[in-house]
Parts: C-alpha cells; structure tokens; sequence
C-alpha cells in the first residue's frame, strides 16, 4: 500500500553511484599491466596494512584509558573536551600533518626539550610518523566510539554492583571487560579501514621505498612516471584491499562516532586514590596530544594571515566552490536513497563509495576522461564528483534512521492526508529533517574542504584547492605561509560545518 | 452504505474476517480485548492494510484501487494526529488541500473550525504547546473541515481522563452529526460505547460480528465479551 517516494531519483543515483566506484573500477582493469606486482608493488601493499594495523592498534589501546577516565569522572569542561574530540575528524589532514610537524617535527616542541637535556632527536618521518598522524587523527573517534560502549552499560548493572560492593577490579571483570571486547574489534577495524587509504598523511611524513602506501604509489605512478598500467595495477589493488576492509568492518558494525551522547543522570561512582590521579593523568595527557599541534598552527599561521599571498585566496574561492557543490550533491544524494530505504539495494549502494579511495576514483575517471578533456581542465569537476561520492556514505548515515522515524512516526497520518510527491516533501519530510541535514551538509562540506587526494593527481600549478597549496608550501619550505593558509582552511570547515549545522538546529521544531 | 463482503486479513496466526454493512451517518461503537483486532479492523477500511480476501465498498463502490488519503475516509489514531513542526492552522489546513494550497476564504472555514472545537485564536500555536485534550480538539476540527462521510476513531482520547474524554466524546458526537459521517468509534471502556453508540461491533476471537444494539449486547453479552468484561 505504502507508495515509496522518488524510486526513479534513488534508482538514478544508485546509477551513477555503480558507475562512479565500478566503472572507474571497470576501466582501470582494462588498462592494469598484465606484468604482475613488481617488488616494489609488494613494498607498498606490505607498508600499506602494516601501518594501518599498527595505527588501529595504537589509537584503540591508547584510547581504552581516555574513555575509561571521561565514562567514570564528571568535572568542568568535560562536554566540551568530548565535543572536541569531535573535531579531528572534520580537520584537514594536512593541517593535522603540519600541527605535528610543530610539535614533532625536527625544529618542533618535543625536539627543542629532548635537546636542551641532551638527549638524541626524534625524527618523524617513515613509519612512526605516519602512525603518529593516523593516531592523532583516529585516536578521538576510537575514544568516542568506546566512551559510547561505557555510556551503554546500563545503570541498573552499575547499580547491582555497587548494592553487591564490587571494587573496580571485579567492575572491570564483570561489566568492563566483556564490554571492550565487543566494541574494540570493530573500533580497530574502522580505523584500520580508514588508514589504508591514506594518502596525505603518507605523502607528507612516509615516501621513499619503505614508508608508501598504495594510494601514494598510484599518485607517483600517475604524477612522475605517467606509468598508466602500473597505476592501473596498483588501483585495482587498492581496491581489493578496501573491499576486504569494508566487509571485515560490515560483519562487525560500529555505531557512528560521532553524535555519541554526553552526561546521564547517574553518574557511576568514580574510585578515589591513585586510580583518579591516573585518569587525571590520562585526561590531561590527551587533551594536551589532541590541543597542542592545533594550538601551534594557531600560533604559526596566525601573524601570516593579515597578509596572504593572492594565490591562497584564490586557492581557498576554490576549495570552497568545491565544498558547496559537494555537499549539496553529496546530501541529496544520500536524501535520495535515503527515502527509498526499505530497499536493501539502494543501502547497499549508498555503501558502495567506502570500498573505493580518492585515488583509485581518480585513476578511473582519468583514464575515461583523458581522450576527451585534458587532466587540469576537469581537476575541480573530477574533485566534485569524487568528494561527493566519498563523503555520501557518511551523510547517508546521518539522514537514515531520521527517515525511517519520520516513516514510523507520520507515515499514516501522511497517508491518511493524500499528502504525496512534492507536497509530502516541502511540509514533512524536509521540515523533520532539517536538523540531520544540516549536519549531513556540514559533514560533507567540511570534508570536502579539507581534502587533499584526488585533485594531487589532476591540477597544475595554478589550479590548486587550498588544501594542496599547503601541501605545496611545505614542500617549499615557506611553513609560515602554511601555517597561515592551514589555518584559513580551518577557519573555512569549521565556518562551513558550523554554518549548516547553525542553520539546520535553528530551524528544526520538535 | 460501507460493506465488508466477505473481508478476511491474515498474518501468522493472526486472523480476522468480517462480513457485515452499516449505514450512513450511524455511529458504532467498535469493542472488544486488547490484541483481537480493533485497530486492525480500522487499519483495513482506512487503507493501510489490504484485505487477503473479500471486497470493501462505499455506496457500492469498490475502495480497494483508493490510496488512503483518497477515500471517502477521515481516521483519528491514538497518537501523531499532528504534524509538531506546523501550526494549527497549517495542520488544519492539509486537511482542506495537501499541498497547502489554499484558497482567500479557506483561512476563515479554518478559524471557524477551531472556534467550533473550542480553540479560537489558537491557529499560530504549534501541537507542542497545547495540552493532550487541545491536540484532540485540534484532529476534530480537522475532520470537520475535511467533512468525508466515513470518520474512524482509534482510541484517539485513551490517554484522557473520564471527564475530558466524555467532553470529547460529545464533540464527536456533534462533529458526526454536523458532517452527517458515518463514525465508528474503537475503545475498550464500555461506558463509552453505551454514551456513544446505538450499535456497537465486538472484535473477538477472529472475527468482527455484525454491529448489534448496544443496550442488548451489554444485557447479555455473549462469551467473549464476558470474558472481556470480567464478573
């Protein structure tokens, strides 16, 4: 009985969607190299899982202390700390990278100290940097993710504990313990999926033989080698790996990592002594790990900023003609498919997006496009569709089960009322959406403005976003001038995803 | 003249058929325990479910093909019966065009239909400011204005206290009456179906009997109802 609105719409974006991922996909198989991996090849597909398992182990072990210590303790401040660490995932990694190379970096913080005491320096390239940057980055969501399966233990559990007088010990056997063993692997995996499409963070810390990753051989292979085939190989590689991920992370679903709640009424009781030393300890350790390399972009970028090179405004018009454009596809995309739920297909295509990589994406549509358009002409549409592409899993996510509550709370009563079509859409479905939709719209448009990957691979000198001209500066060496337009970049995703989210909370009714 | 010829709706185990017709402008009470089929009855002849078997027709004419907002239908659920993110009168105002289209002398028949339920001047407030028995009101005067010959009431006033719910009931009763619906009335007190109904239909035991006189159903009232009813 119940009509589903717009099956034809979903139908065309899960269309293109199929051909974006798959076709791309499709047309870098006819062009891989029938010769096989070289050494090399097998180097970067070796670095590739190796970092990210080493990454996803580090975040999830360092974070199981921080979540522990924001489940358990209630002091000012706190909220804001855990909606800080909602932040790293909306920051541009190359304003990440650059904040780290202030604080690690060879003339950093942590390298000045060492050498005042006369110990040896640290140096963050290779290995240990890009698992420095992908902690730094995965470390809050992994927080967030466990401080939600803390969050879920239910009072009344903690209450029987505390009425049968459990310490902290038999707590941790008995509620703890089982709790962290079904959150951490899927937290790990999330993570590990996320790291093995790096490319940023390797192109800036990793390189050489031993420290790149497959997405960062695709670049140089497409960049400095015009090795079509080798990339082709490399891509479809890629693409083998993110899919055995996604399905790894799938068969262990994780709740979203962010919109995890805050304070409940009881708190637990909090053990004194050296545990709550320890959890100050802890707190302050990772509030310092995830404030300081911001803190010193802060303080490097911010003299430059009265005075910036046209070429990063020019840069920035960019970048931000590129979000606006993204986000809007991204979430009517996903608002599409989205009120086509109770279709598994068009689910599972809204999915499809988190099995392919910037790069591999980029691979595909260059080698369609090349015999029609040249690479520069089509850089800022290419990272359109791409970003789009990327971003809309997540802001399906955040717009699904909204749909489906309005479904369940005012299906009928629209029914009952002959509302359909375009009147169903412009007086229930977008007015009771408008709150996710912002968020969705500030997701992707945050993302989309700092990301650096795809348009690596098509731009010229003069056609870069912003977020590569930074990368493009530091390479120079001009780090003040980074610093400043990293702190630009910044300033415009937080602005964007602000902006949206302002827009959807201040017109959403209850 | 509503007719369920031969209706029968089964899910697992569940099943219900009835086979009965009531006339326009009646008012029925619909009673029976909780689980047996009431909602489900409703659910049929408003259109969210389709009958495995048998035909409904209103005046003859088959309401099978009808979507629900397209029949001759004006349904009241327990809950959810406004939009909280509209005003009232917005609310009010899909029930004259779904599109909100509405014509110069439309917001007047929306005033007057909140003046007549007791809501004057309440057109700008949203459901969320008005109290459980206002929001009630609100769904009447809706029907009002909508003005189909068919009104079913899924215990709309259930989470009411006995005074408001009788005040509401009366309020039915007149909007019934000003709009000439045949209405059908769901609950399971039946104190209500004695104030409301003539006739009253007893969902049980799988199957929807034909309405029957209230005052005699309740004097003796067969098995499944004794049950219901208790010593």
């Amino acid at each position: 009985m119940a009509r589903r609105p717009f099956p034809l719409a979903a139908t065309a974006v899960a269309t293109a969607l199929g051909v974006l991922t798959l076709g791309t996909l499709g047309a870098v198989l006819a062009q891989a190299g029938g010769g096989g991996l070289t050494a090399a090849d097998w180097a970067a597909l070796r670095f590739t899982i190796w970092q990210a398992v080493l990454s996803a182990l580090v975040s999830v072990g360092l974070a199981v202390p921080v979540a522990r210590a924001l489940a358990r303790r209630r002091f000012a401040g706190r909220g804001a700390l855990i909606a800080l660490l909602g932040a790293p995932f909306l920051l541009p990694v190359i304003v990440a990278v650059l904040g780290l190379l202030a604080v690690f970096g060879r003339a950093g913080i942590v390298n000045q100290a060492l050498a005042a005491i006369g110990l040896p320096t640290v140096s963050i390239y290779g290995l240990h940097g890009v698992v420095l940057a992908h902690v730094f980055l995965n470390l809050p969501l992994a927080v967030r993710l466990i401080l939600h399966g803390w969050q879920a233990i239910p009072a009344e559990r903690l209450r029987l504990a505390a009425a049968l007088g459990f310490g902290p010990r038999a707590i941790w056997r008995h509620l703890e313990a089982p709790m962290l063993r079904a959150v951490l692997p899927g937290a790990a995996l999330a993570i590990f999926s996320i790291c093995l499409t790096s490319f940023a963070v390797a192109l800036t810390l990793g390189g050489g033989p031993r420290a790149t990753t497959i997405e960062l051989a695709i670049y140089q292979a497409l960049r400095f080698d015009f090795d079509l085939p080798r990339a082709a190989t490399l891509a479809a590689l890629q693409f083998a790996l993110c899919s055995a991920g996604v399905a790894m992370a799938g068969w262990l679903t994780v709740a979203a990592g962010f919109g995890a709640g805050l304070d409940r009424a009881t708190a637990p009781l909090p053990p004194a002594g050296w545990r709550k030393a320890l959890d100050v300890a802890v707190i302050t350790l990772a509030t310092a790990f995830v404030a300081a390399p911001l803190l010193a972009v802060v303080a490097r970028g911010a003299p430059g900023l009265t005075n910036l090179p046209v070429q990063v405004w020019a840069a920035a018009g960019r970048s931000l003609a590129v979000a606006l454009a993204s986000c809007a596809l991204a979430t009517s995309g996903a608002l599409t498919l989205a009120l086509a739920r109770g279709r598994r297909g068009f689910e599972l295509s809204a999915m499809l997006p988190l099995a392919a990589s910037s790069l591999v994406l980029g691979t595909g549509l260059f080698l369609m496009l090349a015999p029609w358009v040249s690479p520069p002409r089509a850089a800022l549409p290419v990272t359109v569709l791409v970003n789009a592409a990327l971003s809309l899993p997540f802001a399906f996510r955040i717009l699904a089960p909204e749909a489906r509550a309005i479904d369940a709370d005012y299906g009928r009563l629209t029914q009952a009322l002959g509302l359909r079509g375009a009147a169903r859409l412009r007086w229930v479905t977008l007015p009771r959406l408008k709150r996710p939709l912002g968020f969705a719209l500030g997701v992707t448009a945050a993302l989309s403005m700092g990301d650096l990957g795809v348009i690596a691979l098509f731009a010229t000198d003069t056609g870069a976003t912003l977020p590569l001209l930074v990368q493009r500066l530091m390479g120079a060496y001009r780090m003040d001038t980074a610093a400043a337009a990293a702190l630009l970049l910044v300033g415009f995703s937080f602005a964007l995803f602000w902006g949206f989210d302002h827009w959807g909370r201040r017109h959403a009714e209850t | 003249m509503l007719k369920l010829d031969g209706v029968r709706w089964s899910e697992g185990d569940f099943t219900l058929s009835a086979d009965w017709q009531a006339n326009p402008g009646e008012q029925i009470a619909v009673i029976g325990p909780s689980g047996a089929g009431k909602s489900t009855l409703l659910s049929l002849i408003a259109g969210f479910l389709a009958p495995s078997a048998g035909r409904i027709t209103w005046q003859g004419r088959d309401l099978a093909p009808l979507a629900p907002g397209d029949r001759p239908i004006s349904i009241l659920f327990q809950d959810q019966n406004l939009f909280p993110h509209l005003t009232l009168a917005q609310n009010l105002g899909l029930g004259l065009s779904p599109n909100l289209r509405l014509h110069p002398n439309d917001a007047a028949r929306i005033d007057t239909a909140l003046t007549r339920v007791g809501l004057a001047d309440l057109g700008r407030r949203k459901p969320g400011q008005l109290s459980g028995g206002q929001q009630g009101r609100a769904a009447l005067a809706r029907a009002l204005l909508r003005a189909r010959p068919i009104l079913l009431l899924d215990e709309p006033f259930a989470a009411l206290g006995p005074a408001l719910k009788a005040e509401m009931l009366t309020l039915v009763r007149e909007v019934a009456l000003a709009t000439g619906a045949l209405t059908l009335l769901v609950t399971h007190d039946p104190n209500d179906a004695r104030q409301f109904a003539r006739r009253t239909i007893l969902v049980d035991a799988g199957r929807a009997a034909p309405p029957q006189d209230t005052a005699s159903l309740f004097a003796n009232p067969p098995q499944g109802l004794r049950d219901y009813l208790g010593p």
